[in-house]
């Protein structure tokens, strides 16, 4: 059975909340009752046929051909199947969401992979702020998944983090890591200033050097840790490149003092 | 007896009695196959019998970079013991005195699934003082210990299965202790092809085979005096006056499967080497199928 497709007929005329369409809320309705589905975030009522052609196909999985940064949540909650974006999204995509694979072509608003527990969020481009961070009020941030930032990310990627991997294959924002409560962040770029600001554990490795390290991270030499092969292997089946910086000689910084302190910063060491 | 024989080896009709057995398998790794094997034999020192040594282990394979999780050299280990409880302890014990004390070394899981799970790191970790480090990879978690060399990585749990079993075993008997050695060596190199099984006694090999109880109450098994050469005559005895020397292979396996694979391996190897520079004869031992419910029958592995 061919993907089931949302084709975006339009740009958004308000942002839109687009979580309902997710395979496992789709199974079960037939394309009518799909396109009444409501996704307005205004009074201004818009369903989903309003703004999307519909072709029917495998609720499983899910295709939307154009993308808008009014395109909210998209992918939020998915537990399993397969969603592809050919453009860009907006804020919250594939937040909390728990299985399968998300994959948006280009850049991606703040808090995308929000909360997320599972399944993997890849993104063609880049990324805004807080990925994978909670919202306002909430305790912690990704508890696992893997999210894969083809671009660069905004500040504070992988805010209050408890588990799982952040790849990101550009640069980061400020503060990444800020407040990490475990799990594993690799950068491929710079990292910007103050990468993993009141971070408790957790591993944060960057292979294009920093603008400002904080200065309750303290410098215990360079290694070659065990720990970064078994990260090495797992992040290449992600991404070769990233996976290839956790090898060799690393320079562990552990931090943040200012908060618990066991966590660490990898560096390639000179 | 049957007349029953291989290469010119006389098989005995018989069958080797052998137990239900808890079992686990490590593997460990180093910057080098020589510090892999040496925490490796460290490990699995004194544990030869369950009777006194709490467990058996010993050596499946080297395996090379390629196989080990962390990309270095390594071995996989087995122990086997006859309750949970007590391969838990074993397993504690050993890595926590013999492993984490090894130059380099980390310790994973060598078991993908299995019936139950035996903490390993989970249970180690309290040597870093508070300084340890959870590490979750995919579905697997790791602890990181910091010791004086870096850090010593072990895998947080272990698989544990139900199905393994103890007590496989070939008794070898030869005109003289040269060509019965030669036999038994040439059994033992054999059944290391074999993956998933395990033969704990010195070189694989053991030369004093008991049987269970003794005259003294003190000892739960002394001498198989069936099967000792200097008493034949003397005492009621299992070996004809062609036999001068008998020696034992005792093989424990991850599953029935791998321990028949082992003595079929050992049967062929023996039938190979001929009885002019190895074995006359071959038996096995067993308490007349009463104790354990697995039986192998030399006359259905035999070559």
């Amino acid at each position: 059975m061919s993907r089931f497709t949302f084709k975006l007929r339009a740009p958004p005329p308000q942002r839109v909340d687009l979580s309902p369409l997710i395979p496992e809320r789709l199974t079960g309705k037939n394309v009518r009752e799909i396109a009444a589905l409501p996704i307005n975030t205004t009074r201004v009522a818009l369903a989903v046929g309003d703004l999307f052609q519909l072709l029917d196909g495998d609720r499983d999985e899910i295709v939307f051909e154009g993308g808008a940064e009014r395109l909210d949540r998209i992918g939020a909650g998915m537990g399993a199947g397969s969603i592809r974006v050919s453009g860009e999204v907006g804020v919250e995509a594939g937040r909390l969401m728990e299985g399968g694979k998300l994959d948006i072509d280009g850049n991606a608003g703040p808090f995308a992979g929000s909360g997320m527990h599972g399944g993997k969020l890849t993104i063609g481009r880049n990324v805004g702020e807080r990925l994978g961070g909670p919202l306002a009020g909430e305790t912690e941030g990704m508890t696992g998944g893997v999210i894969h930032v083809l671009g660069d990310a905004g500040p504070r990627a992988g805010d209050r983090m408890r588990r799982g991997f952040v790849l990101i294959e550009g640069a980061s924002g400020e503060c990444a890591g800020s407040r990490m409560i475990a799990g594993t962040i690799a950068i491929g770029g710079n990292a910007g200033s103050l990468p993993g600001y009141l971070m408790n554990r957790g591993t944060i490795l960057i292979a294009g050097g920093v603008e400002r390290m904080g200065s309750t991270f303290l410098d215990c030499g360079a290694f070659e840790l065990v720990a970064a092969r078994l990260l090495a292997t797992y992040v290449a089946g992600v991404s070769a490149r990233l996976g290839d910086a956790f090898h060799g000689s690393l320079r562990r910084y552990a931090g943040d003092l200012a908060a618990l302190g066991k966590g660490e910063i990898l560096m390639r060491s000179a | 007896m049957s007349e029953l024989s291989a290469g010119g080896v006389v098989i005995d009709d018989t069958f080797a009695e052998a137990f239900d057995m808890r079992a686990t398998a490590l593997l460990i790794t180093a910057d080098s196959a020589k510090w892999a094997m040496q925490a490796a034999e460290t490990m699995i020192g004194f544990a030869t019998s369950v009777i006194a040594c709490g467990c058996e282990a010993g050596i499946d394979r080297p395996l090379s970079a390629a196989d080990t999780p962390d990309g270095r050299s390594g071995v996989r280990v087995l122990l086997f013991a006859v309750s949970t409880a007590e391969l838990q302890k074993q397993v504690q014990n050993r890595v926590s005195q013999c492993v984490l004390t090894s130059v380099g070394s980390a310790c994973y899981s060598g078991l993908e699934v299995g019936d139950d799970k035996l903490s390993l790191g989970a249970a180690i970790r309290y040597f870093g003082d508070g300084w340890q480090i959870a590490k979750k990879i995919g579905d697997r978690r790791y602890w990181r210990v910091p010791v004086m060399d870096g850090e010593f990585v072990c895998e947080s749990t272990t698989w544990l299965t139900k199905r393994a079993v103890g007590g496989g075993n070939l008794i070898i008997m030869g005109a003289t202790p040269k060509k019965t050695l030669a036999a038994a060596e040439a059994a033992v190199e054999a059944m290391r092809g074999v993956q998933d099984v395990i033969m704990p006694f010195p070189g694989g090999i053991v030369r004093s085979g008991s049987k269970v109880g003794s005259k003294y109450r003190s000892a739960v098994a002394s001498t198989n005096h069936l099967y000792c050469p200097t008493l034949k005559g003397a005492v009621e005895s299992a070996i004809g006056p062609e036999i001068g020397s008998v020696l034992e292979i005792v093989i424990d396996g991850l599953t029935s499967e791998a321990v028949a694979a082992a003595m079929r391996a050992g049967l062929r190897a023996i039938a190979d080497l001929g009885p002019a520079r190895g074995a006359l004869r071959v038996g096995a031992g067993n308490y007349g199928g009463r104790l354990g419910k697995h039986h192998y029958r030399l006359r259905e592995l035999a070559p």
